[in-house]
């Protein structure tokens, strides 16, 4: 043993000791240290069994995995086309499985919009009873290959961006982004927002299929390592992505032969929605995600999710498992005319994005996401921060200009979050809690504690005693 | 000339990272032309324009970096492109300023040269923290205490099986390379190396020591010692002193640990070329003597005798600094309106070695001292905010601490017991330490003068007068200012002596009225 001759000390604990150590100018920094699991014995004890390099290595081999995965825009389809077990009378919709009754507003309001927009009901009314006694199958867009942003409502007609897995394979899907406002993913079900539905399956998704049959698959990936460059975190600020989409295509749409004046439509709706890449990006994510599920011993968070009522997540190594507890509702900067009081607790599977590495994980390459979100550029580079705390890489993927260029935090590792007990943050948009009403403003909110809490006791149980 | 090329799957880097990472490649010895880009069709094209186009980057795609070089021979491409790989990745490095991070992982990987921990957390906690330090290849300082011994026993022999060194838990002091981490004084560098297993006994030893300073003063813990740990950090501290060139004498401080780990100690010190000072602080000298190695009585004459050593001279423990006609003046003033039945001693420590040691050199001179840390069991105050006769009071031990700071830093409970000992006719002296340096309050002396002055006055009304008497530890590069903090409690009337054990043998002359000379 030497003793070294001069210190570059870590400090964990008593803040003064570092002030001291800066008094005598020495080179320390500061761990601003919390006791592990917020001090609970059983769970610290539990942390401890799970310090195993079996965990280790299988999180090593799903987190290669995940960081390896290209996703790439293949194809667009139909729902029922592509989507495993998907019939005439499926309705999938956001976050973890939940049974009518429990469901949200939001989520009713814009399954009453689906019935009506398949056809198989008539108006609210019977598309409520239709639902209450059992004539439709609801699933949950993750145990499907899929994902949908706030209500998430996928049915058999609506089409659906079909994202494949460059480098393992395989694919997910997601639905059309439709816009803000009154729109079926907030709950609203009127007559516009079924029209706007019609002209998606009908006009736009149609003309984008000729297009990609032009332009060949779409590298995603890339598109979100630029975009993010551009100050998106592909969650609540898609501005730059949903542009750079429009631009690839657009030469693709413009030679498929339809006429002008629907070409015209088809480029103003998508450069007038700037969200129009979420749904791409959430596939995206999710495919990345699903490269790393499965996996026996891995301890990392596969999927963020929430369905308005439940928040729930899914481990790699306890799959066909999820954990919840109740959905909060987030702080949040509302629109003109709404309140606190109307929104909604936290809905939809948009949080994949966060459970990749994107959304508030990257915030600080966002600093205008706080705009939209509320917050302060500080806290968005705190929030990154923060995540890369309890997460296993940093993906020099991609980077983030602010930060040195370094890498955003992915792969939530369940073990961590526990240990540090920092909670995922999410940005998100919220909905009104009552059908009908649509979007009330964007905000930002923390993962429930239970959820974590629950998996890690199932992971221990299934692995570590 | 060769072109060779490296495609490096779906690693997206932005424009300006890799027209720096271009840049290097051409500032290369012996290329010709180099490049890193992602190779998307228009970089494809214009690589093929410079003849950097091989066929692997024909085969890459847009995620994929490609790194070119066309260079004199296969030895200089395959150098530069390693070059490139090892900038790629390379960790931005991090921003000077406050830097704060939620977990001790993401400091190690963020600061990759750090080379030492200190742990502070709740004991209970502070193993699990210090295993992670080790694994990330870091010396470890745990001032943690309550950690369970069988945790400290794993991380000291996983420590030592690794070259690395676990001061502590429960280690309160050390300096290393110049710097004082915990309480710890500011002392110069110089050629004494000090280990130790008492915190204010490192205190004290280098306080003294910064007459010639030091080159590092390793802290053990209190359990190094215990059989179970068997002195693993002792040793390791001891030898790392041994072989480092600048250090020139070595000084030991601990209390008398079990004859085992005694043996074992002194085994490894015997074979030792460097003069080796050992103070088991109340031990028998005759082992520390027979392994040939110099014994001290005292914190302050283990400084005393290494700073001889150093000199080659040996050197007579030290009873005062000053000759007696001075300490027989100071004590006559002392006594001067002292009524007869005012005949203890109370000492309010902060300090747990400096009331160990005071507790020692008072049984050899006026007898049996009560403590809540006594020397043997009998003695224990049987109300610990009660003083017995002659007592000497550890106010650091977790019966005074629980839920408030240390009594070096927090001076409330001390200044009401002052004021408590003032009220007892019995009292004939209060004894204190003041602690100075890193960790400490910033103006102890300020803290105690109040108190003093209002004790004075307590016993004037009563027709009595108690000494005061202080010993401050510190140097003069502390930031309280050593000779500050002593004119404050002179100016207070507090007799103020140079070392803990000069504090302690005045007390006793005082209480004594001057008969324990003879005993010295």
């Amino acid at each position: 043993m030497k003793i070294p001759e001069s210190l570059k000390i870590i400090n964990v604990g008593l803040k003064s000791f570092y002030e001291d150590l800066k008094t005598q100018k020495a080179a320390a920094v500061h761990v601003d240290w919390k006791p592990p699991a917020g001090g609970d014995p059983e769970l610290a004890k539990l942390l401890s069994k799970l310090e195993l390099p079996e965990i280790e290595a299988a999180n090593g081999r799903a987190i290669e995995k995940i960081l390896a995965a290209i996703p790439t825009l293949v194809d667009i389809k139909p729902a029922r086309e592509v989507i495993p077990r998907m019939k005439d009378n499926t309705i999938l919709i956001s976050g973890p499985p939940i049974e009518w009754e429990r469901m949200s507003g939001p989520t009713k309001g814009a399954i009453w919009g689906a019935l009506i927009y398949e056809g198989l009901a008539k108006n609210q009314a019977e598309a409520d009873r239709m639902a209450a006694e059992g004539e439709i199958e609801f699933g949950a867009c993750h145990d499907h290959d899929a994902v949908g942003p706030m209500a998430g409502i996928i049915s058999a007609s609506m089409p659906v961006f079909v994202v494949k897995n460059k480098e393992h394979g395989n694919v997910a899907y997601s639905n059309f982004n439709e816009g803000l406002g009154k729109v079926l993913r907030y709950g609203s079900y009127e007559d516009s927002v079924l029209k706007r539905l019609k002209w998606i399956e009908k006009t736009l998704a149609p003309v984008l299929a000729d297009a990609m049959k032009n332009s060949g698959p779409v590298d995603l990936k890339g598109i979100m390592a630029q975009a993010l460059h551009m100050g998106d975190e592909l969650h609540c600020r898609n501005v730059a992505s949903s542009m750079i989409l429009l631009k690839l295509l657009s030469p693709h749409i413009a030679a498929t032969g339809h006429d002008g004046k629907t070409i015209a439509e088809v480029m103003k709706f998508m450069g007038e929605n700037f969200l129009f890449f979420l749904n791409p990006a959430m596939a995206s994510c999710k495919v990345s995600m699903d490269a790393g599920h499965g996996i026996e011993y891995c301890s990392i968070v596969t999927t963020l999710a929430r369905n308005g009522t439940d928040f729930g997540i899914r481990v790699s190594g306890l799959d066909g498992q999820w954990f919840t507890a109740p959905a909060e509702v987030p702080r949040l900067l509302c629109f003109p005319g709404f309140t606190e009081a109307d929104a909604n607790p936290d809905i939809g599977d948009s949080a994949i994005t966060e459970t990749a590495g994107f959304g508030s994980f990257a915030s600080a390459a966002s600093p205008a996401v706080v705009q939209v979100v509320g917050g302060t550029p500080n806290e968005a580079i705190e929030h990154t921060k923060e995540m890369w705390a309890i997460t296993l890489a940093k993906d020099k993927s991609f980077s983030i200009p602010f930060m040195n260029f370094e890498g955003i935090p992915r792969g939530i590792d369940l073990r961590k979050v526990i240990d540090t007990g920092i909670l995922p943050i999410i940005n998100t948009g919220v909905a009104h809690k009552k059908p009908g009403f649509g979007t009330v403003g964007f905000g930002v909110l923390r993962a429930p504690q239970l959820c974590f809490t629950e998996a890690l006791k199932a992971f221990a149980t299934k692995y570590g005693l | 000339m060769v072109v060779k090329s490296l495609v490096r799957k779906g690693d997206y880097r932005d424009s300006v990272v890799l027209m720096r990472i271009s840049k290097q490649l051409e500032a290369f010895e012996g290329v010709k032309k180099g490049t890193a880009m992602m190779a998307t069709d228009n970089n494809k094209d214009l690589m093929k324009e410079a003849g950097l186009l091989t066929d692997d980057i024909n085969y890459a795609g847009p995620n994929d970096l490609a790194i070119a070089v066309e260079a004199a021979n296969e030895n200089v491409a395959s150098g530069a492109i390693e070059g490139a790989k090892k900038a790629l990745s390379e960790v931005a490095p991090v921003e000077s300023g406050e830097t704060f991070y939620n977990t001790l992982k993401a400091a190690t990987d963020s600061v990759p040269d750090s080379n030492l921990v200190l742990i502070s957390t709740p004991g209970q906690f502070a193993a699990r923290e210090a295993m992670k330090a080790l694994r990330a290849g870091k010396h470890v300082m745990m001032f943690s205490s309550d950690v369970p011994l069988d945790d400290e026993v794993r991380l000291k022999q996983f420590a030592s099986e690794r070259g690395l060194l676990v001061m502590g838990p429960d280690c309160g002091t050390a300096i290393i390379g110049g710097v004082g981490l915990g309480f710890s004084n500011i002392v110069r560098n110089g050629p004494v190396g000090v280990v130790g297993a008492a915190g204010t006994g490192i205190q004290e030893v280098t306080s003294i020591l910064d007459e010639v300073g030091i080159t590092n003063a390793v802290g053990t813990g209190g359990h190094d010692l215990a059989d179970v740990v068997g002195g693993i950090t002792m040793l390791a501290g001891l030898r790392a002193l041994e072989a480092d060139d600048k250090t020139k004498v070595i000084t030991v401080i601990s209390k008398p640990p079990s004859p085992k780990v005694a043996e074992k100690i002194l085994n490894v010190l015997k074979t030792f070329k460097k003069p080796v000072v050992v103070d088991f602080i109340g031990g028998d000298h005759r082992v520390v003597e027979e392994a040939g190695l110099i014994h001290a009585e005292t914190l302050e004459d283990a400084a005393q005798k290494a700073i001889a050593a150093l000199r080659g001279q040996t050197l007579k423990e030290t009873m005062f600094s000053q000759p007696e006609r001075k300490i027989r003046e100071t004590v006559e003033k002392e006594i001067k309106q002292m009524k007869p039945v005012q005949k203890y001693i109370r000492g309010l420590f902060s300090g747990g070695t400096l009331c160990s040691e005071s507790q020692l050199i008072l049984k050899n001179l006026i007898g049996d001292v009560y403590s809540n840390v006594p020397l043997k069991k009998e003695l224990k105050l049987s109300d610990i905010h009660k003083s017995q006769l002659n007592t000497c009071v550890d106010m650091g031990t977790e019966d005074f601490v629980r839920g408030v700071p240390h009594p070096m830093i927090d001076f409330r409970f001390r200044r009401e017991r002052i004021l408590r000992e003032a009220k007892s006719p019995e009292t004939a002296v209060i004894l204190l330490d003041v602690v100075l340096g890193i960790g400490a309050n910033i103006d102890p002396a300020g803290e105690l003068v109040g108190a003093i002055k209002e004790a004075n006055e307590i016993a004037r009304k009563e027709g009595r007068y108690v000494s005061f008497v202080a010993s401050v530890c510190g140097t003069v590069s502390d930031p309280q200012g050593l000779e500050t903090q002593r004119r404050k409690l002179i100016d207070a009337g507090v007799v103020v002596m140079p070392s803990n054990a000069q504090a302690a043998r005045m007390a006793a002359m005082i209480a004594s009225r001057g008969d324990v000379w003879g005993k010295l």
